[in-house]
This record gives C-alpha cells, sequence and structure tokens, in this order.
C-alpha cells in the first residue's frame, strides 16, 4: 500500500511541478475566453457592405426595404443583370410580379458569393416590407404594431418543477447550459487524462523501466499509482479553475457601481417586483444582474458540483485503466497506439453524441438507459442531472448509475491490470484486440 | 557453506514454447554465478521466476532455505534486467531515491544509502542532473547504484557490462567482488564468456530451456578437454610419427597435438626425449568456455529472442 503511495507521489509531483502545467492551467480558461471572444467580434465585424440595385416589377418595394448599416437598397432605372456591376453595384435582386398569394422566387445575383447572415437580412427584410403591405391593406399601421408587440411584453414565464412537497422554479436554458458545459468538459478531459496515462505507460515501456519497476513493486500497483497521480493532477486542475473563476467573479463585483449594488440588493429583497412609488428605482443594469443572479440561484449547485467530481472521477477511473492497457501493448510505433485506441474512443465519442441529445431531451429512454449505462453514464447523467434531481432523474436512477460506475471502474481496472502485466514486459511483437482479450480473461 | 537459492524442477511454459523446461540447480551464499544461455534459451524467464515477477507453473524456489514469498524477500533482492532504462525527466538523485523507497527503505535511510554509494563511485556531482543528460555509461553505472544500494543478499546481474568503457567496466567489477566478499551472492548473466571465466565460480548453461550444464569453471574445462598440448622444440623434425598421440596443428617451433586414448602426456614427451629434441615448453590446452559454449549449442535451434505470453 505504501508503495503505490510512493508511485502516486511521483506522478503527481513530477507534472504538477512542471512548468508548463501552471501555463496550461491558466492559459486554457483564458485561451477559451478569448476564442468566444474573437469568433463573436469576426462575427459582427466580418460583414461586408452590400450595394444592392432592386429591380421591382411591382413598383412597390420603393421606399418600403429598410436600409441597414451593411445593406443599402436602390432602385435606380435601366439597370439588369448584364451592366449592375459596371454601375457600381455589387448585386442586384430581380423581384417578379406578384400573382395572388402563389409562392415566387425572388432572384438575388452578385458578384461574389453572399454570406449566410447577409442572405437571412435580405430575406428577412423583404419578408418585412410584404408584411408592412399586407398589413396596409389590411388597415394597420406598422408603428401601431409595434407599439402593441412592446406593451404586451409584462408576461414573463417561470416553470416551477415538482420536489416533494414545495416546487422549485427551474430555467431550462441555465440546465441546457450546465448539462451541456459539465458533459462537455468531462469528454474533454477523458480524452486528455486519458492519453496522459496512456502516454504514461508507452514512456515507462519504451524507457525499458518496466522491468526495473515490477522487480519492486507489482505491476497493479505501478498501474494504479499512475492512473491516481493524474487523476489528482486533473482534480488539482480543476481546483486551480474553480478558484480563478471565484476569483475573477469577485473581482468583477468590485467594477459594478456601489449604487447598482444597492438596487440589486432592493430587488433581492422585494423578489424582483419593486412596488410602484417606492424610495429607489431599479436601473437596466440592476435589473440585469438581478436576473443572472436570480436565474443562477435556480441550480441545485451542491448536488451538481458533487455530482460532477464523482462522475469525473468515476469516468476518468473507467476509461485510464483501458488506456493504459492500450499503452502497456504499444510498441515504440505510435501508430499502434491510434489503432488500439479505436474501441476506446468510439464509445466516449458516441456518448457525447447522446449527451448532446440528452441536453435537449432529458426524459427519453435511450438518454435514461446511457445514463445508467457506465460506457456513457459519465457524460449523460451529467446532461439530465441539470434538470433537477428527483425531478427529471429519479433518485433510483441516479443510485443504479452511481453504483455501475463503481463497478464497471473495478470491472475495467481488473482487466485491464491483467492486459498490463503482461504487455508491458513484451517487445517486438504486435498484439492484437483478439490476444489482449485472451489475456484479460485468462485464469490468475 | 548454505544455499542461498535453490531451484526444484521448475517449468514456465509459454503458449508456443516451453521457455524453462525442468530446470534444478543450487546457488552458494557468497559465490559469483554465472548463468549462461544463447539469446531465448530461457535465461530471462528463469531470473523473472527468481525475481518473483513471473509465477513458475510448477517446481518450487527456496530462498536461504525457506519457500520463496516475492512480497517480502522482494527487499533482499536487487535485479538489473537487460531491458533497464530510466525516467528521463527525473533528477538523478531524486530517481535513485525514488527507487530505494520503493524497494522498501525509509528516505533517511535512502539518503544515506545514495550518498555512500554516490562517493563511492564519484557520482557526486551528479544529483540535480537530469537522467537525459546522462551517457549511456553513466546511467549504467546508476543502475547499478540503485541495483545494490538496499544491501541485498542476492543481486542478479543480466548483461551488466554493456555499454560501459573498459574503466567503468573495470570498477563495476571491483565492486562486485566486493559485494560478494560482504556475503552477497551474484548471479551473472551474460553470452559474454570471457567475463564468465574470469568473473565466475559456478556456472549454468541453459538451452532451449533446459539446464545442459552445471560445475564449477575448473571443473567444466576438466570435463570438456580433448587432451590436446601445446609443444616448443628448438627444432621440428621433418616426419613425426607416433603411436601416443596425433599433430594436429604445426607453426615454426611449435606443435598442437592430441594424446590418443589409452596414453599419457608423458608420452609425447617421452618421443621427443628419445629423438635428443630440446624441448622449451609443454602445456595442456584447455578449452575456452566460449568453445565449449559453441561446441553444445551449436545445431541446436535455439529460438529467436520473441517474448512469448504466459498460456
Amino acid at each position: 500500500m505504501n508503495k503505490i503511495l510512493i508511485i502516486i507521489q511521483r506522478e503527481y509531483l513530477s507534472r504538477v511541478k512542471n512548468k508548463r502545467f501552471l501555463l496550461t492551467t491558466i492559459l486554457t480558461p483564458l485561451l477559451m475566453v478569448l476564442f468566444f471572444v474573437g469568433a463573436t467580434y469576426f462575427a459582427i465585424q466580418g460583414k461586408e457592405d452590400h450595394k444592392i440595385a432592386v429591380v421591382d416589377q411591382n413598383g412597390f418595394f420603393k421606399g418600403n426595404l429598410e436600409n441597414t448599416t451593411h445593406i443599402l437598397f436602390e432602385f435606380p432605372e435601366a439597370v439588369d443583370t448584364t451592366n449592375y456591376i459596371q454601375k457600381g453595384y455589387t448585386d442586384i435582386l430581380l423581384i417578379p410580379e406578384f400573382k395572388g398569394t402563389e409562392k415566387i422566387n425572388y432572384i438575388i445575383r452578385s458578384k461574389k458569393r453572399i454570406g449566410l447572415t447577409t442572405e437571412e437580412a435580405i430575406s428577412r427584410k423583404i419578408d418585412e416590407a410584404i408584411e408592412d403591405k399586407m398589413l396596409q391593406d389590411a388597415g394597420i399601421q406598422r408603428a401601431q404594431l409595434d407599439s402593441i408587440r412592446e406593451k404586451s411584453q409584462f408576461a414573463e414565464l417561470k416553470s416551477l418543477e415538482e420536489q416533494g412537497d414545495t416546487a422549485q422554479e427551474s430555467n431550462a436554458a441555465l440546465s441546457y447550459g450546465i448539462g451541456f458545459g459539465s458533459g462537455m468538459l468531462i469528454y474533454i478531459t477523458m480524452f486528455i487524462y486519458g492519453a496522459m496515462v496512456m502516454r504514461g505507460v508507452m514512456e515507462e515501456k519504451t524507457n525499458r523501466i518496466a522491468e526495473v519497476m515490477v522487480s519492486s513493486v507489482k505491476p497493479f500497483q505501478l498501474m494504479l499509482g499512475k492512473i491516481i497521480g493524474i487523476g489528482a493532477v486533473g482534480l488539482t486542475q480543476f481546483l486551480m479553475w474553480i478558484i480563478l473563476v471565484v476569483g475573477l467573479m469577485a473581482a468583477a463585483q468590485f467594477l459594478i457601481p456601489h449604487e447598482v449594488l444597492d438596487q440589486v440588493n432592493t430587488l433581492k429583497q422585494y423578489n424582483g417586483q419593486i412596488p410602484a412609488g417606492g424610495m429607489m428605482q431599479a436601473g437596466d443594469t440592476a435589473q440585469n444582474i438581478y436576473k443572472i443572479q436570480h436565474t443562477m440561484s435556480t441550480a441545485n449547485w451542491p448536488l451538481i458540483i458533487g455530482c460532477f467530481i464523482f462522475y469525473f472521477l468515476g469516468g476518468y477511473l473507467f476509461y485510464a485503466s483501458l488506456f493504459a492497457a492500450v499503452g502497456s501493448v504499444v510498441n515504440e510505433d505510435p501508430q499502434d497506439a491510434q489503432s488500439l485506441m479505436m474501441p476506446i474512443t468510439m464509445p466516449i465519442i458516441f456518448s457525447f453524441i447522446i449527451m448532446t441529445n440528452a441536453v435537449q431531451n432529458p426524459g427519453t429512454p435511450i438518454a435514461t438507459w446511457a445514463s445508467i449505462i457506465p460506457f456513457s453514464s459519465p457524460m449523460v447523467m451529467m446532461a439530465r442531472i441539470a434538470y433537477g434531481v428527483p425531478g427529471t432523474v429519479a433518485y433510483w436512477e441516479l443510485i443504479v448509475s452511481m453504483l455501475s460506475l463503481v463497478g464497471g471502474f473495478l470491472l475495467t481496472t481488473w482487466l485491464s491490470a491483467k492486459i498490463y502485466r503482461t504487455g508491458i514486459l513484451m517487445y517486438g511483437k504486435k498484439v492484437s484486440w483478439k490476444e489482449m482479450g485472451k489475456w484479460a480473461f485468462r485464469k490468475n | 557453506m548454505s544455499a542461498i537459492l535453490q531451484l526444484e524442477h521448475l517449468k514456465k511454459h509459454y503458449a508456443t514454447q516451453k521457455a524453462v523446461d525442468d530446470i534444478s540447480f543450487s546457488i552458494e551464499q557468497g559465490s559469483i554465478f554465472g548463468l549462461l544461455g544463447p539469446n531465448g534459451a530461457g535465461k530471462t524467464t528463469l531470473l523473472r521466476m527468481i525475481t518473483g515477477i513471473f509465477y513458475p507453473d510448477s517446481g518450487s524456489i527456496l530462498f536461504d532455505g525457506r519457500p520463496f514469498h516475492p512480497e517480502e524477500d522482494i527487499i533482499r533482492i536487487g535485479y538489473m534486467p537487460e531491458e533497464r532504462g530510466l525516467y528521463k525527466k527525473m533528477k538523478i538523485g531524486e530517481h535513485a531515491l525514488y527507487l530505494a523507497q520503493l524497494k522498501g527503505l525509509s528516505r533517511s535511510e535512502a539518503m544515506e544509502k545514495i550518498r555512500f554509494w554516490f562517493k563511492r563511485l564519484e557520482m557526486e556531482s551528479w544529483w540535480n542532473k537530469k537522467v537525459e543528460d546522462l551517457s549511456k555509461g553513466m546511467s549504467q553505472k546508476l543502475q547499478f547504484v540503485t541495483t545494490v544500494l538496499h544491501e541485498p543478499k542476492l543481486i542478479i546481474l543480466d548483461e551488466p557490462f554493456s555499454g560501459l568503457d573498459p574503466v567503468n567496466a573495470n570498477l563495476i567489477k571491483d565492486e562486485i567482488y566486493g559485494l560478494a566478499q560482504r556475503g552477497s551472492t551474484i548471479i551473472f548473466s551474460t553470452h559474454r564468456m570471457e567475463q564468465v571465466e574470469e568473473i565466475c565460480d559456478h556456472i549454468v548453461l541453459v538451452n532451449l530451456g533446459k539446464k545442459i550444464l552445471d560445475g564449477t569453471v575448473g571443473n567444466i574445462k576438466q570435463q570438456f578437454k580433448e587432451n590436446k598440448f601445446s609443444i616448443k622444440l628448438s627444432e621440428l623434425p621433418a616426419v613425426i610419427q607416433s603411436e601416443s598421440f596425433t599433430v594436429e596443428e604445426r607453426k615454426d617451433h611449435e606443435l598442437i597435438v592430441k594424446i590418443s586414448p589409452n596414453h599419457r602426456s608423458n608420452d609425447v614427451l617421452q618421443h621427443f626425449l628419445q629423438q635428443q629434441i630440446i624441448i622449451e615448453s609443454f602445456h595442456e590446452i584447455l578449452p575456452s568456455l566460449n568453445e565449449i559454449f559453441i561446441g553444445l549449442v551449436e545445431g541446436t535451434s535455439a529460438t529467436t529472442r520473441a517474448f512469448q505470453q504466459p498460456s
């Protein structure tokens, strides 16, 4: 037992003490934020300017097609598909004559291909113009309709979930976000840390240290020490991320003006509805902050974080030993590792696909079963738990899922240890899955 | 003297071959024992059973007079396998400490012994270097130190001199003698015969999983001698005819002769004395272990090194 601790210690410290660990731990979230910011920025800024010549057979659109910052509609005379480019237009929109209500095709021809968002914007503008025309025909002004729409926005849907005697407020969007986020995180880390275990085992084998080691410790101790050590590295990384996020959020609080915070607190007191004529009225910022805080509070965070740690560890242990077994049979050639990894990566990817579905429809039979079977339960159960226990996920489902995951990783570790024991001392021979199966199910 | 290790009818079968097929021998305490054999003879499998890495299919191992229990006895064994390596990214001092602790030494004990050995082999300045910066010879030295650090009763060295320059090879050889004098038993596995002749007291030769030779180096040479003698004469007669011996080879002043059955070496001397030829030297030619080895192993289909999985 003591020897496993020494091995865990080395595996853990040799990775955590590495400067690269600190760097990736801090840079990964930053890069992710940068990625999203960058993607959003380019989505907004990446639009091209279009100057569109409209050839309208009905003579109705002129004055009704609204220009945007990037799209300019003009109605020049004597422009057709042959000469619009020479006249300085980027596109030409051909609108045929209406014939009743049957469907007709508008055609837009352009110098360059039109982007998806621009195409949607143009289509929307045309629809609006037609809608306006129809409203006018029915005797309603556009401005009137807009003001009615705005005034009617007072109703808000709150969904409550049965929880014994009381009903808990829930928020589908938040549940989706949590479910998808934690499922995704488990998916990524399973690959990262699984591959780390595999590389570690391969290193031991190619460096020829395996036999030196197993003359002092049992192969099982060596394998388990490595798996636990690397799992601890993963937990350390999560812990650092949590501290980073909490720290950043605390720092963000200082950036909010004092009076806004006061307003938020008042909102909290009155449960979001400040009585009319009160001393203090809440501004838009305070309303928004209150909404975010209120939405976040609808999730059962202790349960979600607890389950996340359990399913991260369980899923990691389930797959890490399989990765270790593959690492132990690989010879120098990394391509062997690729092909041998396939049967392990396939169920992980498959679980991810089920997870993306389960996070939208957490109650379907396939989601329920996939959240119980240990191959896929870490990801799929996390996707469902966010929707509430015991509302969406019954207690028995959670318990059976957890027990079968524990049983599952004990089984994979036991089988992998047998493959590992033989594989780690074997050089110069390519091993097939059939042989590995034979070793795994061999007695003693 | 008592036997530190006794192997009785050890067998280990792989799926397609018998790697070790009924081998028995015993090793005296404090001796330097040579385990010889061509590649794929079963040496490594045998050593892995002695070090507790593999379990024998049948047969028994007695360690220090009692049945061998790998779990407890492992601290009294030091094994330097032929396929050996180190963690490249670790510092040398830490690496030595790690392996010593895994053998069961406490941290302070381990530190003390590492300092002792590093000083002895002039490796003190290496402590903070990384393993990947070591030359092959240097890492061999480190591996030797980590093998003997915990002062095991039984030290098993598989090809310990491969990759060492003559100076370091001699250094290690002296340490091996020293360890044997202080009571450790050394099993020395190799196919380099000249080293065996020099170092080992007792040898066992295995081939195709079976023991084919067992004895002291001197006895074995006696057993395989071919009654060949070298004789140097002041002048060689043109014709040498005697029923007591046949000439195998002639150089300018030297003859290699083989004594015929039922004759003795003195008959050769007598033959030349009678002819009034001055004899300058006369000595027996004993076969080298290499010749014995090749003679015994040649012709058998020694299998390749490919490791076979246990069935």
